[in-house]
């Protein structure tokens, strides 16, 4: 193990894992990964009035080497779950995955043959935004929540 | 509504017209398969007629109430004329096929093949027969009304099955 | 691999053509679909496009969902002009039953009908700007957007997917400061589209990306199918709220903007205009409506009052029966079409006489649109895709369903 790994439990390390933790989550890449209903609140959010980009999340990056946090907005159909699946795999650590809107936290009411009932039966998810599409208040709400998630991360998880 | 649409047609096609009503003032023809493309044609060509945007084409599935069970619908409108007209091609279950209208209006094109991928009824003719809503490799036709709406076919391995 | 190589006019470099796929996640923040490009240089020789990633079941939903409700699944079609959808399925259904809403429910509705209409205009327009780079036309739009959400969430109580409309009527009358509210994100709003006029009528990043790019001419856009501002702006005039008027449209006065060479300038011209056109439309609603009641008196299709419901035996059976078993629709079929943000929007609705439908069938406009994209963009280059496609405004719920 690195540096990190020496540092861990130390003061040291734990002002540097703060250090660190503030810059990531004042400075979230969003992969926005659009499908439906919910990216016209997803785009409501981002512009001028409810301004996504005062929590410094501003920025959507359309690679996923590029970007860390995963936004899943929409439904997710089976036939799109593959390339989720290979998006999520393709980002960089670390990286956090946000479902916003009923579809992709649980299906929605879309109980049928072609809907992914939840992407957390795919890929790992931090912050699950509930409704149908979320108020922009939600989302931002998830977003300062995610950030104190980030903010909690200790220094062995980001070695 | 457009009576006469329906009256040219009966006169032209007297033998491929099996029935026709006008309920809800949807003028409606029920007409044999055999020379559908060209009893398609004529609808387009027509001067009186000139129905130049095909509108719709679905499939109703009449699964243990009708026979025979699939009942190819075609929505057609002229914008000239500014009438309307549905056609019906009632087909088996055994032999769910029909001859591809591509020729005659390419804006049917995408129609045919959801009908093939949600139904199972084949078009005879056309380009590109193949599955469009579901994956080349999706059993069954999810529309009928014998697939059980819950049945899912999952393409990635969930993550509690991963190890 | 065997490839075709091309001999260039100098004829000393082979190439050969790129083979690239676009989507189903991409930027273009339009909805999931995937494009196959074939190109040479940058010019598209071939797009094969494929859809079905955002399909959601909705015909096999609603076979199982009473015919009430089927409505919050309209919502979901076309996302970004909820309430045509709503409107048009409502219409369907009173159609088979063999009803027609009272007066001032249809002017509700199309008041209502025509600042969704707005909203997908805006949308579409706005986001057409941002992919090419003007980010401030897109702020603007969505600006004035939220403008009408508000004024909207104050009728029906949502941003979004509203589900308004019920059959038979609607959720709730107008507030009673509804028009002098609307007056006020009126006047927003016109300021903010005369701002977006400003910024791209004349640009000239914008006209050399938009003019003569993603021509069709009216003939081979009819035989594909389309409908809507893309069909208008190629030359024909089919506008199913003047063809074959519906709800109280033959008593408004508006003009029906028609473009002439089918490329992406004339769609965004056409759109603009149909904003113009919207808003003529409510004016003449607000001054024709009088007062009066907005739902049906029809206790089979329309909740009791809640009074009612709570206070005797017989409403409260009748609130279970319409819950629980369904609004009896005599059995039949109709194909009901109204004027939706793309395009001729049609319900085909084949009802047994129970209290669910058989089959709920939506013509989607959209999906005659997205199979001739093709013809749009090969010839273009590959930089063309982008304004063309946004131009076409495919909206994935609808085009899915």
């Amino acid at each position: 193990m690195g540096l990190e790994g020496q540092l861990t439990g130390t003061f040291v390390g734990t002002r540097l894992s703060d250090a660190l933790n503030w810059a990531r989550k004042y400075s979230l890449f969003q992969y926005p990964f659009v499908t439906a209903c919910c990216g016209m609140e997803f785009m409501a959010t981002a512009c001028s009035h409810y301004d996504i980009s005062r929590f410094g999340a501003e920025i959507p990056r359309f690679s996923p080497r590029q970007a860390d946090l995963l936004f899943v907005v929409g439904t997710v159909s089976h036939k799109l779950a593959p390339v989720l699946r290979k998006v999520y795999d393709q980002m960089c650590d670390p990286k956090w995955v946000v479902a916003f809107g009923a579809c992709a936290s649980s299906g929605g009411f879309y109980d049928n043959y072609c809907t992914v009932q939840g992407i957390d039966t795919i890929i790992p998810v931090d912050v699950y935004i509930p409704g149908c599409p979320p108020r922009p208040e939600q989302v931002l709400d998830a977003l300062m929540m995610l950030q104190e998630k980030i903010q909690a991360e200790p220094l062995e998880k980001q070695a | 509504m457009s009576k006469h649409v329906l009256e040219r047609l009966k006169a032209r096609f007297t033998d491929q017209v099996e029935e026709t009503h006008s309920n809800q003032g949807d003028d409606t023809a029920y007409v044999k398969r055999d020379k559908l493309v060209e009893l398609l044609t004529f609808l387009r060509d027509d001067a009186e007629l000139a129905f130049n945007l095909p509108v719709d084409l679905t499939v109703v599935d009449w699964y243990q109430k009708r026979e025979p069970r699939f009942e190819v619908v075609y929505h057609l409108y002229s914008t000239t004329k500014r009438h309307r007209v549905r056609l019906k091609v009632r087909v088996d279950e055994d032999d769910a096929r029909v001859p591809s209208s591509f020729a005659v209006w390419p804006g049917f094109d995408w129609y045919e093949r959801e009908a093939w991928d949600l139904y199972g009824v084949r078009f005879e003719g056309h380009p590109n027969h193949t599955r469009i809503m579901m994956w080349e490799g999706f059993e069954g036709h999810p529309l009928r009304k014998d697939y059980p709406i819950n049945k899912r076919q999952p393409l990635t391995t969930l993550l509690g099955e991963q190890k | 691999m065997s490839e075709i190589l091309i001999e260039t006019e100098s004829g000393d470099l082979d190439s050969a053509p790129m083979n690239l796929q676009m989507g189903p996640s991409h930027p273009a923040m339009h909805g999931t679909i995937k494009m196959r490009v074939k190109l040479d240089g940058e010019i598209v020789q071939k797009t094969e496009v494929e859809v079905g990633y955002l399909h959601r079941g909705f015909e096999k939903s609603c076979e199982s969902v009473t015919w009430s409700q089927v409505m919050p699944y309209t919502d979901r079609l076309n996302y970004v002009s909820p309430l045509c959808n709503n409107v048009g399925y409502c219409m369907a259904v009173e159609k088979l039953i063999g009803v027609r809403a009272t007066e001032r429910c249809e002017y509700v509705r199309t008041i209502m009908a025509e600042s969704s209409r707005i909203c997908d205009h805006l949308t579409c327009v706005g986001a057409s700007a941002m992919e090419l780079g003007g980010f401030t036309a897109f702020l603007y739009a969505i600006e004035a957007r939220e403008e009408l959400w508000r004024l909207t969430e104050t009728v029906t109580g949502a941003r979004l997917t509203h589900s308004y409309c019920r059959i038979g009527g609607l959720k709730d009358d107008l507030p009673v400061d509804f028009v002098p509210n609307y007056r006020v994100v009126e006047k927003k709003v016109r300021s903010l589209v005369a701002d977006m006029h400003a910024l791209l009528d004349r640009n000239r990043i914008f006209l050399d990306r938009m003019k003569d790019v993603g021509s069709m001419t009216a003939e081979r856009a009819l035989q594909w199918g389309f409908t809507g501002p893309v069909l208008r702006s190629t030359g024909s005039d089919y506008d199913v709220r003047k063809a074959s008027p519906y709800m109280l449209y033959d008593r408004f006065d508006f003009e029906v903007p028609v473009g002439s060479k089918g490329d992406n300038y004339d769609r965004y011209l056409v759109r603009m205009e149909e904003i113009e056109q919207s808003f003529r439309i409510i004016d003449q609603c607000l001054k024709q409506m009088k007062p009066g009641p907005v739902n049906l008196e029809d206790g089979r299709l329309l909740l009791p009052p809640k009074d009612e419901v709570y206070g005797s035996i017989e409403g409260t059976i009748a609130h279970f029966k319409i819950i629980m078993d369904g609004i009896q629709v005599p059995p039949g079929e109709v194909y009901s079409y109204t004027e939706a943000g793309n395009g001729e929007l049609g319900f085909y609705l084949v009802s047994t006489g129970e209290g669910r439908p058989y089959k709920c069938r939506v013509r989607p406009p959209c999906w005659s649109l997205m199979q001739g994209l093709h013809e749009l963009l090969e010839g273009y280059q590959i930089a063309d895709i982008v304004p063309t496609f946004g131009s076409v405004n495919m909206i994935g719920g609808e085009c899915d369903r």
